[in-house]
């Protein structure tokens, strides 16, 4: 288990590397002056363009850059974004509110889909199971703002049930709305997946034999059948936190939410390179770590997979 | 997109009656299934309407999309203008039809691209094996690990459009960012169904006829290993379709004064309040089109899957 705890974790270098790399590329290729708007109403000092630009080694060639990136990201350092604040800061408060975002995000999933992927599959070919199917295929194919302006519009505005908009403490309540938005899509796909796992497992000798020995049908299907058919839907739910992060722009957009997506939109739009770079290898970051999570996970649903 | 992967859905189709005698191929076993579903008539109908709806918009009305007539802007859906005005004063109806253009172009080619791309690489992969496997495999990890709407913004960041860039341009420019972040997922998937076909019989058959690995790949090895990616490949048709949407949401995808369903629904959300049949009618016609792509990758993924038969 630890060695291969060692050798994911060996693994995750040349991924952040390289996409570290081409995140930083991109930036690198970013149009615009940074300094543009930082002086005022007239063009910026040179002196003072001259100080910036050597102070966030925009002189550089791009390896070099990378380079001196690179040494201070291993020292923990994601550097000061162009408004002299350090990234690290920046992302520290907003991590608490997309994290929050996300996870109550993961909850709804595994909730919500589970549960009707479960009713789908025990009861296929009823009522329930086309009630399943037509409606997460209806939700996968409405894009998710969409959902999310209509949701606010409905839920928020007209019915008053939920708040608006989501102010900087994002408390719970608040959040739930904006989560389940977040959530839609991959409640659809997961409950799809749980659903097609379950037929598929039902049929299969274990369940006939756990049956056939005199289990009741509760205990065969909740404990025998779920536990088989959740591999594949937590190995999805572990590549979901990839999209759920990257899914949060759109969601914290539309509810004013102060998290990491917002502060990355806004980064861009102003050229701020360290900002973009600190905050996107962040995510990777978080998502590598996910999966890795995910992966130490089959071995508690499935003993038959061990990581040795 | 493993999203497209998982879609899975078990649309039970029936057993398929014995055959006439004589062998038939798997692809000629797929047809026969395919034409007794019905899920998939419907979504070849829809999706030959929108394909014509894209090539020539003028069958379907001829309203000029660009004329703004502002004294009626946000007028409700009436006789004359059959879906009503948005907040420019633009007929919806005529928007919506010269809107499926961008979407079908962004979805067809951002699909060939990354199925061209996506299998050649998953090809060299898994049949060559060794470093050129390592190798692919790290570079598909690291474009794995950014998020593709993350990747998009970014890459559309990067290369801004113009007010006066040129449609197919801007469009191209949509194309390039998804394939770029796209081709991954296809690229595992064709490496592991052609590690899967390598190994038969078949294929160290025609090895030991002599036969060059070019020849092998060709006739033996892609036959039988593109269907997963057809299917999947079409699921992530209508996915892509999406994707544009939200990034014109965003503001930096397609930009006015491209015409398209992602545009109109973007601008729509600040009339949502008080006019949302603006919102209705683009909204409708992207996910019916959206839709019929993932119901044809599932009608094509039963086809060709013998469990379901």
């Amino acid at each position: 288990m630890g060695k291969y705890i060692v050798r994911r974790l060996l693994q995750m270098i040349p991924v952040i590397l390289g996409a570290t790399f081409l995140i930083y590329a991109m930036v690198f290729a970013l149009p615009g002056d940074p300094t543009a708007g930082k002086c005022g109403e007239r063009p910026c000092p040179p002196a003072y363009v001259a100080k910036f630009r050597e102070e966030h080694n925009l002189n550089d060639p791009l390896l070099v850059q990378y380079g001196k990136y690179l040494g201070k990201l291993a020292q923990g350092d994601l550097g000061t974004s162009f408004y002299g604040i350090p990234v690290k800061e920046e992302l520290a408060k907003r991590y608490v509110t997309t994290g929050k975002l996300a996870l109550m995000a993961v909850a709804w999933e595994t909730l919500i889909g589970i549960f009707a992927g479960v009713l789908a599959g025990i009861r296929k070919g009823k009522f329930i199971d086309n009630l399943v199917l037509v409606s997460t295929l209806l939700v996968i194919s409405i894009p998710v703002f969409v959902i999310g302006a209509t949701l606010q519009m409905f839920l928020g505005v007209r019915m008053g049930l939920f708040p608006v908009t989501v102010s900087s403490q994002a408390t719970f309540y608040e959040l739930l709305l904006p989560s389940f938005v977040l959530a839609s899509a991959s409640v659809a796909y997961i409950a799809r997946l749980t659903r097609a796992n379950m037929v598929e497992n039902l049929r299969a000798d274990y369940v006939r034999t756990a049956i056939a020995k005199g289990l009741t049908r509760r205990r065969a299907v909740g404990l025998h059948t779920l536990r088989n058919s959740l591999i594949p839907v937590v190995t999805y739910i572990g590549v979901d936190i990839g999209a759920l992060l990257g899914g949060a722009i759109v969601t914290e957009r539309i509810f004013n939410i102060q998290g990491v997506g917002g502060f990355l939109f806004r980064s861009i739009g102003a050229r701020d390179g360290v900002a973009v770079v600190g905050t996107v290898t962040a995510l990777v970051v978080v998502y590598l770590f996910a999966n890795l999570l995910v992966d130490l996970l089959y071995g508690v649903l499935d003993p038959r997979i061990s990581h040795d | 997109m493993t999203e497209a992967t998982t879609i899975a859905v078990g649309q039970e189709t029936h057993v398929a009656e014995a055959s006439e005698g004589g062998a038939r191929s798997l692809a000629s076993d797929a047809w026969r299934q395919l034409k007794k579903n019905p899920i998939f008539w419907v979504s070849v109908v829809l999706i030959a309407i929108f394909v014509l709806m894209a090539a020539v918009p003028q069958l379907f009305t001829s309203t000029d999309p660009t004329e703004a007539v502002l004294k009626d802007a946000r007028m409700r859906p009436n006789a004359d203008a059959w879906f009503g005005r948005d907040i420019q004063g633009y007929d919806i109806y005529a928007r919506t039809i010269y809107g499926a253009r961008a979407s079908i172009l962004v979805g067809v080619f951002t699909t060939l691209g990354t199925v061209i791309l996506g299998s050649a690489l998953g090809i060299i992969a898994g049949f060559s094996g060794g470093w050129a496997d390592t190798l692919v495999s790290r570079i598909t990890d690291i474009f794995l690990a950014i998020p593709l709407l993350l990747g998009g913004i970014l890459f559309m960041a990067t290369f801004p459009n113009n007010a006066d860039s040129p449609y197919i341009v801007v469009v191209l420019k949509v194309v390039l960012a998804l394939t770029i972040l796209g081709w991954p997922s296809l690229t595992r998937l064709m490496r592991s169904s052609v590690m899967q076909v390598k190994p038969n019989d078949y294929v160290q058959a025609a090895r030991a006829l002599g036969a060059s690995p070019w020849r092998i790949i060709r006739s033996h090895i892609l036959p039988n290993a593109m269907a997963p990616v057809i299917v999947v490949a079409t699921i992530n048709l209508g996915v892509y379709i999406s994707v544009e949407a939200t990034l014109s949401f965003l503001g930096i995808g397609l930009t006015p004064p491209a015409i398209s369903w992602g545009v109109s629904i973007s601008d729509a959300l600040v009339a949502l309040r008080t006019t949302p049949h603006i919102l209705l009618f683009p909204s409708l016609f992207l996910s019916l089109t959206v839709l019929a792509f993932i119901m044809l990758g599932d009608a094509v993924r039963d086809a060709f899957d013998p469990k379901t038969r």
